[in-house]
Parts: structure tokens; sequence; C-alpha cells
């Protein structure tokens, strides 16, 4: 019965068109701007609460069907479908909007409508790109994507916003067009722009290599790897709380779900023959980038590179599964499984961060750590779920961080000892960066008047942080449920990936 | 009916078939005699001649659309003897022209009014230079596309410098003139050269006479060689582009926007003519020499554009690239590339419409009558004082760059997917490199409407059928793009 539902145009379509609506209502009052938005944004959730009760997680193909003839020229459709790899990012999605709408209830009164409302359609278009099961529409929300948040960056940004705004645009405009050259090449090669049918396409050897760079290029700028991620710490740095928050919790996911439905399964030969090249990169993103963000004196910035380097593992885990033997496929599962619990488990972490120096910056008006000490003197409720986050952050079993790592580093072990090696650093840098930064933030004494001058948070922040504690508790102690929402899809996903597709 | 659609080009004509052409050429004989009409009452109207021309002129645009659509049953007609073709192309084209002038002097008379540059003469040399228009897209022989190009032209000099004391515009006029002058001998010359060799004028005879010439004639590629110089010129294709940034920028802003849409159609149209339907047995010579124009307007046109200050002359060098994607499209030689160019010229039309009707609907401070909104830093806020116009402005700057959620996104598209399917991926790399360059000073636009502190306070003029026009028009890049089926296929069925 559900699934005669439009549900996924529904979670589409909801938050865009509620958010022209919100532009609408600015001219009654802020405050309606206000609960419209959130009403929207739950609206949203909900629905997205109904499409994972209707999904069947035993069933590896795409459900909640939808297709509609698009444009007859192209050939494209309006296809929309979700497996078990899109909806747990999809309930990521949702759940991070509301808090972000929550988090941002204060924002300067004169264009909050605005703030809102490219949230919101943010938020339709991201909920798209894991959707599409059109090649082009799949790329329409990934560029689509870029406007909101140029603009978020843009105008509620800091001081170097218009630099860091611009070199987002261009780097994440750069890599993708290579993605569209590749879609059309593969269409006049398959007659398709359909993704399920373009996996089953065979291609030569020179042609699977020249589109897995392609893919490579569009989807290492939005993880991003190492060496094309220095976009992300001034996005970052120069973002408000809100677009940090979706940038890292959502916005770099979609390049590694770009990895499980591009490069994998279409050109599984390139990829087998590549993997070393991305385990290296993924590494260098692990450990060299930790090292990068012990350095840092800006706690955004610290964020944003301890970002790159925990999705260095994302990727390190989806490309391990090529140096596993076929005898040692359940460590290549575990590989694949790790890599989406780190990418669920990073985006309530890292969102979780960001809103915790946001805290600190609405308060201060400074993200240098310089500035900062003792806070916990002042705010004990807000050192409490800093500490606990920055925990998570470093890996500390019992929670989310400590799940994916652990998996990806299991995995890993089976196909080498130095990749285990290298990659379980990480549990040292991580640990050192997240933690020396919250010695010097949170405990010590009061290191200034204006820290003395403190309040803690108020409801409002305490319930944001509240649920992302729940959420990164739940993950880390029973990540079950959401490891068997999976599993039938990423089983598929294996064999694809273990096919050459060549000729 | 039917003697018209066999009609054969070496039987006499007899008397029933001229009269039936002159019957098909309706439209442009009631265009040719409304405007001449319409010169004469304004002459003798009085204080009120610029009004009455003005709605003079949207009804003859008005009719004119009507009776194009009527004829449309007409199609695929050759009337006085293979001069004169009408074909769905032509036709379409037609209905596209004649929507665009309409959208033009509706956006250019606020403007006009006020600086008191309101006279008639803008309305009929507009009419005029749409006649050329309207003869060049159903030429099909060596003289018509002169006489259409000439009259065409010859407007658009006028119109330049219409505002005749500014020295700004004079100087751009003088300058048009000269070089189009020189371009226009040049198609001559490559004409008459085409003649000697193979003794007609008439495109569908060239073309079989190219067909059954076995060996390549070097005189017929020198002679091709001036014909395609004289279409890059048309187009402003570099190195042919030196007059497009004077003229945007020195002409008065409604001019250049007279200049940066309709006559588009117009060149494309010609390009059509020339090379397909009258050289395209050549098209191996042609398509290098097109690739080389596309390869340099891209890299010229976004790489200086870079450098401007002046959104004129910006959206100029803008133009030069957009020119070279539609060359991109026209090179393939077949009916994919040259659907894929002419979808992209209409929604460069489009883009074009609404961002120079922009700058028309707002004016600054200044006292100086000739000085027009043009300095980039103008816009600076414009987000704050003007939230709407600086809305489709964003709207129309990013589908300029050509990025998803606007139908710019599908124009690139149809281009790049022609470029691949001709397995020409080098330029298709190419293309979207130069676009990542364009994206730049569009997305610099936006940082100034939307990122920048309100300094300068630009004003709106008060003109409501004007905004609600330029409204529509903004919000068709999305209304397009989430509906292209219709244009699309009307692309694709012109050429068959």
């Amino acid at each position: 019965m559900l699934s005669s539902l439009p549900i996924l145009s529904t979670l589409i379509w909801l938050p865009i068109i509620g958010g022209l609506l919100v532009l609408v209502a600015k001219k009654i009052s802020v405050s309606s701007v206000r609960w419209l938005s959130l009403l929207i944004a739950i609206a949203t959730f909900l629905v997205s609460i109904v499409l994972t009760k209707g999904f069947d997680s035993s069933q590896h193909t795409m459900q909640f069907y939808e297709q509609i003839a698009w444009i007859e020229v192209f050939n494209i459709y309006y296809a929309l479908g979700v497996d078990g790899i899109a909806v747990p990012l999809i309930l990521l999605t949702t759940v991070m909007t509301i808090l972000v709408i929550i988090a941002g209830w204060e924002i300067s009164k004169e264009r909050i409508a605005e703030y809102f409302a490219a949230f919101l359609i943010l938020e339709g278009l991201m909920i798209g790109v894991f959707c599409a099961l059109d090649a082009i529409l799949f790329y329409i929300f990934f560029e689509g994507m870029l406007i909101p948040m140029f603009l978020i960056i843009g105008i509620w940004g800091g001081p170097r916003r218009v630099y860091a705004t611009i070199k987002f645009f261009l780097y994440t405009f750069f890599g993708s067009v290579f993605l569209l050259i590749a879609l059309i090449y593969l269409y006049l090669h398959a007659g398709t722009f359909e993704i399920a049918a373009l996996q089953l396409t065979t291609l030569d050897q020179t042609q699977q290599l020249l589109l897995f760079l392609a893919f490579f290029i569009a989807f290492a700028v939005k993880i991003p790897m190492w060496p094309v991620h220095t976009w992300l710490p001034d996005a970052h740095v120069e973002a408000p709380t809100g677009g940090s928050v979706i940038l890292a919790a959502i916005m770099l996911k979609v390049g590694g779900y770009g990895f499980l439905r591009f490069s994998i399964p279409i050109t599984p030969y390139a990829s087998s023959q590549l993997a070393y090249l991305i385990i290296a990169i993924s590494l260098i993103a692990i450990v060299y980038i930790g090292y990068v963000a012990l350095a840092q004196r800006d706690m955004k910035k610290l964020i944003a590179y301890s970002s790159i380097a925990h999705m260095g593992f994302v990727t390190l885990g989806f490309f391990v599964i090529y140096k596993l033997t076929l005898a040692n496929s359940s460590y290549s599962e575990l590989a694949l499984q790790g890599g989406m619990v780190q990418m669920i488990s990073h985006g309530f972490i890292s969102g979780a961060m960001f809103l915790c120096v946001g805290v600190l910056y609405d308060r201060m008006h400074s993200r240098q750590i310089a500035d900062y000490g003792g806070v916990v003197n002042t705010m004990p409720k807000f050192a409490t779920f800093f500490v606990i986050f920055a925990m998570a952050n470093a890996g500390l079993p019992g929670t989310s961080g400590f799940v994916g790592e652990f998996m990806v580093i299991l995995a890993s072990f089976k196909a080498n000892v130095w990749i285990a090696f290298l990659a379980a650093t990480t549990l040292i840098l991580g640990a050192a960066y997240t933690l020396w930064m919250i010695k010097r933030v949170v405990f010590g004494s009061v290191a200034n008047d204006e820290v003395a001058k403190l309040k803690d948070i108020n409801s409002r922040e305490f319930f944001c942080l509240f649920v992302l504690t729940i959420l990164v508790l739940w993950i880390g102690l029973w990540p079950a449920p959401l490891i068997e929402m999976m599993d039938a899809s990423v089983t598929n996903l294996l064999n694809q990936a273990h096919q050459t597709n060549l000729p | 009916m039917n003697s018209l659609d066999i009609y054969s080009i070496d039987s006499l004509p007899d008397m029933s078939n001229n009269l039936m052409d002159w019957l098909v050429l309706m439209p442009e004989i009631f265009m040719l005699l409304a405007t001449s009409t319409i010169l004469m009452i304004g002459l003798f109207a009085g204080r009120k001649d610029e009004l009455l021309t003005y709605i003079l002129s949207l009804a003859t645009l008005l009719v004119m659309i009507f009776l194009l659509v009527a004829a449309n049953k007409y199609n695929d007609s050759i009337l006085f003897d293979g001069m004169y073709v009408i074909d769905g192309l032509a036709n379409f084209i037609k209905i596209l022209v004649c929507i665009t002038v309409i959208a033009v002097f509706v956006y250019a008379r606020p403007y006009l009014l006020n600086r008191n540059f309101a006279k008639p003469e803008f309305y009929i040399l507009g009419l005029f230079a749409t006649l050329g228009m309207l003869i060049m897209a159903s030429a099909q022989n060596f003289i018509t596309i002169y006489l259409g190009l000439e009259l065409l032209s010859l407007c658009l000099y006028a119109l330049v410098a219409y505002v005749r004391d500014s020295n700004n515009a004079s100087e751009a006029a003088i300058k048009y003139f000269v070089l189009g002058a020189i371009a226009s001998g040049m198609l001559l010359y490559g004409m008459s050269i085409v003649y000697g060799i193979t003794g007609t004028l008439n495109l569908s005879e060239i073309s079989l006479y190219l067909a059954n010439q076995n060996d390549v004639n070097i005189g017929l590629i020198f002679a091709l060689t001036f014909i395609v110089i004289g279409v890059a010129f048309k187009f402003g294709a570099v190195p042919f582009h030196m007059w497009v940034p004077d003229v945007y920028q020195g002409a008065p802003t409604a001019v250049t926007l007279f200049i940066a849409t309709a006559p588009k159609f117009a060149a494309f149209v010609m390009a059509i003519r020339l090379l397909s339907d009258g050289l395209q047995p050549l098209h191996i010579d042609w398509q290098q020499m097109l690739i080389i124009l596309a390869v340099l307007s891209l890299i010229f046109g976004n790489v200086i554009a870079i450098a401007q200050t002046h959104i004129k002359r910006m959206l100029a060098y803008s133009t030069i690239s957009h020119i070279g994607f539609v060359l991109l499209g026209l090179l393939s030689g077949e009916s994919f590339g040259y659907a894929s160019a002419l979808f992209y010229t209409a929604v460069y039309v489009l883009m074009a419409a609404g961002t120079f009707a922009i700058l028309l609907l707002l004016k600054n401070d200044s006292s100086n009558l000739y000085e027009d909104v043009d300095k980039l830093s103008d816009f600076k806020g414009l987000s704050q004082s003007h939230p709407w116009l600086a809305f489709l402005m964003l709207l129309l700057m990013f589908s300029m760059a050509g990025v998803p959620l606007t139908v710019g996104f599908y124009a690139k598209l149809y281009v790049l997917q022609s470029l691949v399917y001709n397995d020409f991926i080098w330029l298709a790399v190419l293309a979207v490199v130069m676009s990542i360059v364009g994206a730049f000073y569009y997305l610099r636009v936006i940082k100034y409407m939307y990122f920048d502190e309100i300094e300068d306070t630009l004003t709106s003029q008060n003109a409501p059928i004007a905004t609600a026009v330029l409204s529509i028009n903004g919000l068709l890049i999305v209304g397009l793009f989430i509906f292209p089926n219709y244009l699309l296929n009307y692309c694709v069925s012109v050429f068959g």
C-alpha cells in the first residue's frame, strides 16, 4: 500500500516547495517563518520515517520506484528509488536539517526566511541525489545542490566568505563537469541514462579506466580526498554554523555515495586496477591530514581536517575490498559496511562538533583555540556534550565513531597488515588532535574575562546536542539495525564489484 | 497546392504559380507595408508620435506571429525560382525573432523615455531590421541572403548611432559599420567565386553541383574561407569579434539589447543556409574552420571576460563564448548538432534578453544621460534594494554558467552530447573546462548582488509592463528547465 504513494517525490518536493512558502511567509512575521520552517522539516522527517518503516531490508532491489518520462529528446527519466544504501543517508539528511533549523533559530532576523528557505531547498536536492535512478537526474541534483550552498556560505558566512564560497563552487563544478561528459559518453555507448542499465553495460579496459578517472575527479573533490581537499577547510571556516553542519554531515557523503553508485558498479575492472591508488590516497588522508589537523589553531579548521581524515576511512573501506580474496568475502562485506557506517556516524559527529563550535562562536565571536580555556567552569552542560562528541570523534569504543573505523581496520588487516597499521594510526592521531583541542578549550582554569562571562547553553541548544548524543551512542552501542538495513544492498554491491563488466 | 510542393526550378514559372508565391509571402509583405505605413504615421502624428509608433509596432509584430503560425501549412514551398524557401526552420526562426523583438521593444521603452531618447525611429529601424532577419531566414539564394543581411546590418549600424550626441555611440557605430562593411565584402567575394565555379547563385543547385564533383577544387575552398569569415563576423566569433565589445559597450543599452538577441537567430539561420543547404558537400573543410573559430571563441571569450569591470563589456565577451558553443553544435554538420545549436541559440537569446532588460530597468543617479548602468560595482547590494530583480539576475547568471536547475544546463548538455556523438570528446572537455572559467565571472555578478553591502543606490524605473515581461522571461529559465520538451522537440523537428 505504501509503495503506491510517491513517497520519494514527497520527500524531495515537500522541502523545496516548503522553502518557497517560507519565502512568502516572510511577509507575515519572523516567528511564522521559524515555525513554518520547523514544521516543514519535521514533516519531511516524518515522511522519511514512513519510508524507513515501509522499506524491506531483505531486498537489494530499488524500492518505492517511481518513473515518469521527462525529456524525450535526451531520453531522461524522472526515475526514483531507494535501496539499503540510500535510506540511511536520507534519514541522516532529514534529521540534520531539523537540527540545523533549530540551531539557526536566532540567526539575524533580516534574512532569516532566505536562510531557512535555502536549507530546506538544499534538503530536497540532497534527498534527490540519494534517490535518483537516472544518471542525469542524479547529476542535476548533484550540481543543483551547489546553488543553495554557494549562497549560504556567501551571504551568511565569515569575513573571507566570498573567497571561500567561490572556491567551493568552482572546485566542485570542476569535478562534476567530467562526470557529465562521462555520463554522456556512457549514454551514447549504452543508449540509456538509467543507472541500473549502465551498471550492466560492458566496457573495454581503456573505456573503464577513463570513465573511472572522470567519476573519480567528481567524487574525490566532493568527499574530498587529498590532494583536492583544499576547498573544504576554507568553506567550513567561513560557512555559518548550519552551513558547516550540512556540508560536513551530508554533502561530503554524496561523494562517497557516488563511488558506490557509479565507480564500483559501472567500472569494476578499473576500480580493481586502480584500487591501490585510492587506498594510497586514503591512507595519506588518514595519516598526513591527521598531522595537519594537529597543527590547527582554528577549531573549525581542525574539525574540517578531521573530516577529511575520517572520510579517508570511507574510501579505504570501499576500495580495500579489491585487495581481499574471494575467500574473504565476509571481510569485504565488513569493509563496505564499515565505510557506510562511518559515513553515517561521521555525519552525526561532525555535525555535532560544528554545532558545538557554533555555540561557542555565538557567544565569543572567535574560533581561535587560543581565545578559550576553562570553558567547563562556566558552561558545564556544554562541556559535557563537547567532550562526548570529541571522544566519539577520536573513535572511543561505545560511540559511533568506533564502529565504522573498527570494521574498516579489521577488514584491511585481512588484506594487508601495513594498510591496517597505517589506518590504525588514526586512533592515536585522532585522539591527539581532538583531545588536545578539548584540553585547551574546555579544561584548565578560566583563561580570560570573556570566558568567565560565558552563559551555559539554553534549552534549544541543549535539545540539538542531546539528540545527537543519543544518536551517536545508539549507533555506537547497537549498530545492528543500521547494518541490517543495508545488508542485502551491500551484498549485491559486492557481487557487482567483483564482476569485470569487460566485453 | 500540389504544384507548389513539387515546384520545379527549371520549368518556366507560370502566372498562377507566381500568384501562389505572393500569397505564401504574405507575412513579409504585410510586414513591409505595415512598417512603411507606421513610418508615415510617425512622421505626421505630432507629439504623440512615439507612443503611437510603439503601439503600432507591437501590433504589427503580434499580427506577424499570427500570420507566421498560419503560414506553417505552406511548409516546404520554394518560391520565386528558388530564391526563397518556406520551411519549418524558416518559420520557427521567424516566430522566435518576432517574439524577441516584441520583448526588446517592451524592455527598451522605459529606458528610452527616461532619457528622452524615445523617438519613432527606434521602432521603425527595429522593424526594418526584423524584416531583414525574416528574409535571411527564408533565403535560399546568395542574393536573397545578402539582401536580408544588408537590410539587417544597415538598420543596426543606424541604431547604434541612434543617440547621435553620444560620442561613445558614434564611435561604436563607425567601428561597427567599417568592420561590418569589410565582412560583407568578404562574404560577397566568397559568393562571387562560388558563382564563378558553379555558375549559379542558388544554394540547392550549388549543393547539387558540389555533390557531383569528385576532386577537391582549391578555388572552392578559397571561396569557402571567405564565406565562413563572413558568417563568423556576423556571429562575432574570435578572431572576428573585435566589434562586439565596443559595440555592446558603446551603444545605448536598449540597442545593445537588440543587437545581442534577435540577430543571433539571423546569424544562426544564415550559417545553416550557407553551410548546410549550400555547402554541405564541403562539410569536412568548413568543419575544421568552425573548430578553430569555436575553440578560440571559447578560450578568448571566457578568459577576457574575467578581466572586465563593466558589465556590458563582460556580457559581450560572454556572448563570444556562447557563440563558441553554438559553433560547436554547428560543426558536426548533421541534424543532431544543428538542433543542439538552434536550441542553444534560443536559450542564449532568452538569457541575454533578460540580462540586458535588468540593466535597462535600473538607473543610477548620474546626471549624464549617456551613462548607463554598466559598472559591475553598481550592482553591490542589489539583493537588498531590489530583491526580485536580483533574484532574476541570479537565475540568469546561473543559467549562463550552465548550472542545473536552469535551462542553460540543457543547452550545454545538448551541444556536449552532439560533440561526444561525433567523436569530438576533446572539444567537449575543452568546452566544459572553459565553462568553469566562465562560471567565475557569472558568480562574481552574484557576489556583488548578494554578498556585498549596499553602496550605490540604484533606483529602478517604474515600468510595470516591462517588469512583468521580464519576470516571465526570468522564470522561463526555471520553467523551461522543468518542462523543456516543447522547445526541444520543436528544435529537433525543424531539422527533421
